[in-house]
């Protein structure tokens, strides 16, 4: 299976200007990666690290402020390559329509607040598919009963719902078509455990019987070790880190993404736990050098001035970190 | 983005908005003595709501008789775990004033407060106690700046004058890891979820509150992120004083900085008591669901069986027995047309049949244990 997506020294900045204060926000700043067919792409990263952003930018689907100022995003449709700042409205829209399904983050505001849920289900299968109400009734009631949503949410008003029931009737929506990209930021945060364990499982089989790829954000690292099949790691603006689920989670490599999996709180022990030393960088004005570098327990002074690459460090495995690469080239050098 | 928000949604969480102003006389707090010792009493709680369904109207309880008691000299974080849809922010809801209690008793500091409509009640109320909601983005008008939001509630409750405000509001801010310098003039669709997530805690801690009830008040964050404010709660509790009432799906924080937890399930609540026993030890066959659809980071952990939410939620309302006995692996005959009593066993209360006649489970009731 091939890519299906790649950036190219992507950059997609916020540029904003109000009462005559320009910022410009660099959420997006060189990233370079490549997505294959039928793979779970995760993505992980600090709160505001530009996660959202990014997948905004592969969806092709943003406006201003948002802005790519560099780089490219290209498609590979049908054994053809497209660039997406190339799409013609037509291919967009096909693209949009036919192929690609995207759940937002907080994605229970999707669903407009006006309508019965079974109504909004009918409004997008007629918009793709040439359906009556109730061929749409139909398939959407047994859509909703794999998912475990009860018979009474068809007739409910968004409002009438829980956090979690509409979110899981978000991702219905999404997914009721059988898209073959999926895009999912945040889809299982407002779940418990056991219907957050549920709705993977229904991500995974629509993934896999239809061999769709799956692109995934979550906090959740638990989530991605049980969906992704690998995990790109951002920090603040940056790709700093990707490899295998199960690279990143026994043997991560750059500082930041060991300070990650070491946060994570677990059921053994209550014992205090320290975050991440220092505060999220702001993005209009990111740090010099490697941005990491003011909360990174291992920086040098080069640290402070040069960016560090994104290298291979090993059969696809990705670091951008100047302790990892001078290990590296020591130990080579034995 | 535009942002579909003036649906019939859920209320607006900010009281402060709604006081306006003339907030000038201060309010009576209850300082004439009464017995002492307890914070909010929350008792025989439940909400039902009416559901039509064609020409017919299903009424159900999304919260059944909830009892709960925090003491005020002993400030805690009251964890709410359990099931999406299992009436937990429904509580929250009742707690704040923001629903009508159908049946049962608030009392906060001695004063009922299951009707806090008066203004005096309110301002009152809206000091003492501070929501932080799921959805910072509905928390927020999308056509408003955000510190503005900041400066109004420092303004209506008086906490700093025009002159200290600013420095105020950045103290606070700082306490979640910001800056008013980083938020000053944007708007909330500028921020991302994690960031407008902080800035709602910390216009909830503006006021200076005793009680705040957070409703998943962590779920945008990271891991680091989720540390951090979970601390910042036990800071709260262990040098200011302040009680939490921490809903969260996320069992690990609930673990980590609860002092007691609650686990809902249909409206009810199913296990209450420690929290390292109720999490390290669970009895009741839900909470032991819980604990092991954890999804954990090791490999070797990974979920095999396939679980099948068909039955989750379908009927469960309505049942005339056990909620939980389409599901659970240990249900007896008697589960499914009995209502389960809350037995007091191992130092929490447990609504099962399983441990009634004071516990020990009998040798039917034993074949339980291995759940997954
Ligand atoms: N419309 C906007 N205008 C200006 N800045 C913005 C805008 N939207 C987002 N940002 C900024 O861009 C950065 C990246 O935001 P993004 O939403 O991509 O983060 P994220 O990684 O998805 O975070 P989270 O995990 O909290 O959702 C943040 O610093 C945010 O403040
Ligand atoms: N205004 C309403 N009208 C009718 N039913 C409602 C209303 N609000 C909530 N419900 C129902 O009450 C039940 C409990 O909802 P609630 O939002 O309290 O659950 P929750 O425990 O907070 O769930 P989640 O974890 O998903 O946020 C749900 O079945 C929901 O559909
Ligand atoms: S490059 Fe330097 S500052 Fe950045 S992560 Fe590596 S050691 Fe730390
Ligand atoms: S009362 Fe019966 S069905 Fe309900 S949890 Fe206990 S054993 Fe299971
Ligand atoms: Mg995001
Ligand atoms: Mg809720």
């Amino acid at each position: 299976m091939g890519t299906i997506i790649e950036t190219n020294n992507l950059r997609a900045y916020y540029i904003t200007n109000a009462y005559g204060v320009e910022r410009t926000v660099k959420a997006v700043d060189d990233i370079t990666l490549r997505i294959q067919e039928g793979e779970v792409y995760g993505i992980a990263g600090e709160s505001g690290c530009g996660k959202s952003t990014l997948l905004r930018v592969l969806l092709n689907a943003y406006d201003p402020p948002l802005t790519v100022v560099g780089g490219e995003v290209v498609y590979h449709l049908d054994g053809e390559r497209v660039n997406a700042a190339d799409m013609t409205e037509e291919q967009q829209r096909d693209l949009r329509w036919r192929t690609i399904s995207y759940i937002p983050q907080g994605s229970m505001h999707v669903l407009n607040p006006v309508r019965r849920i079974r109504d909004s289900f009918h409004d997008f299968i007629s918009a793709h598919r040439d359906v009556s109400k109730a061929e749409s009734f139909a398939l959407t009631a047994n859509y909703l009963r794999d998912l475990g949503l009860p018979e009474k949410v068809l007739a409910s008003y968004p409002h009438q719902l829980s956090g979690g029931m509409r979110q899981r009737v978000t991702i219905a929506l999404a997914t009721i078509l059988w898209p073959k990209l999926i895009f999912a930021d945040e889809p299982t945060t407002a779940l418990d455990v056991v219907v957050q364990r549920g709705v993977i499982q229904m991500l995974k089989d629509v993934q896999q019987n239809e061999g769709s790829t799956l692109v995934l954000i979550t906090h959740d690292i638990g989530v991605h070790a049980n969906l992704a099949d690998r995990i790109a790691i951002l920090y603040a603006g940056k790709l700093v880190e990707e490899a295998a689920t199960q690279t990143i989670l026994e043997s991560p490599r750059h500082p930041y993404t060991r300070f990650l999996i070491e946060s994570l709180p677990s059921l053994d022990s209550r014992e205090e736990r320290l975050s991440i030393p220092g505060r999220p960088p702001a993005l209009d004005r990111p740090p010099s050098g490697c941005r990491f570098h003011e909360r990174c327990p291992l920086a040098k002074d080069i640290c402070k001035t040069i960016e560090p690459a994104l290298i291979e460090i090993a059969p696809k495995h990705f670091t951008a970190c100047h302790v990892v690469e001078e290990e590296l080239s020591h130990a080579s050098a034995v | 983005m535009p942002q579909q928000s003036d649906g019939p949604k859920t209320p607006p969480p900010a009281p402060a908005r709604q006081d306006g102003e003339g907030s000038q006389r201060l309010p009576l707090p209850d300082s004439s003595g009464g017995p002492r010792g307890v914070l909010l009493q929350i008792e025989n709680l439940s909400k039902v709501f009416h559901i039509r369904q064609g020409f017919s109207s299903q009424e159900f309880h999304a919260v059944d008789k909830a009892s709960i008691v925090i003491d005020s000299d002993k400030p805690e974080i009251f964890a709410v775990v359990g099931e999406s849809g299992s009436g937990k922010t429904t509580l929250a809801k009742m707690v704040l004033g923001m629903e009508a209690a159908s049946e049962g008793i608030l009392r906060y500091k001695n004063r009922v407060i299951n009707d806090i409509s008066s203004k005096e009640m309110k301002t009152w109320f809206y000091r003492e106690v501070q929501p932080v909601f799921q959805d910072p983005f509905a928390a927020f008008s999308p056509l408003k700046r955000i510190d503005g939001y900041l400066f109004e509630t420092a303004a209506n409750y008086k906490m700093a004058n025009k002159k200290e405000a600013p420095r105020y509001i950045n103290e606070v801010l700082s306490e979640v890891g910001l800056t008013l310098a980083e938020i000053a003039g944007r708007y909330p669709n500028e921020l991302s979820g994690g960031q407008a997530q902080r800035v709602a805690i910390a216009r909830a801690l503006l006021t200076k509150p005793s009680l705040i009830v957070a409703d998943e008040p962590v779920s945008m964050l990271d891991a680091s992120l989720r540390m951090s404010i979970v601390n910042m709660f036990r800071n709260l509790k262990d040098h200011s004083e302040v009680s939490v009432i921490y809903i969260t799906h996320d069992l690990a924080t609930a673990f980590y900085a609860g002092d007691r937890i609650a686990v809902m399930l249909r409206g009810w609540i199913v296990e209450m008591g420690p929290t390292e026993q109720v999490l390290g030890n669970p009895l009741h066959p839900y909470t032991q669901n819980l604990k092991t659809s954890i999804p954990s980071i090791r490999s070797s952990d990974a979920w095999n069986e396939k679980i099948d939410l068909a039955v989750i939620e379908t009927d469960e309302y309505t049942r005339t027995g056990c909620k939980f006995a389409g599901r659970c692996p240990a249900v007896m005959d008697i589960c499914h047309d009995n209502i389960p009593p809350n037995v007091q066993h191992q130092g929490r209360s447990v609504k099962c049949f399983l441990y009634e006649d004071d516990g020990a489970p009998t040798s039917q009731k034993v074949a339980t244990p291995a759940l997954g």
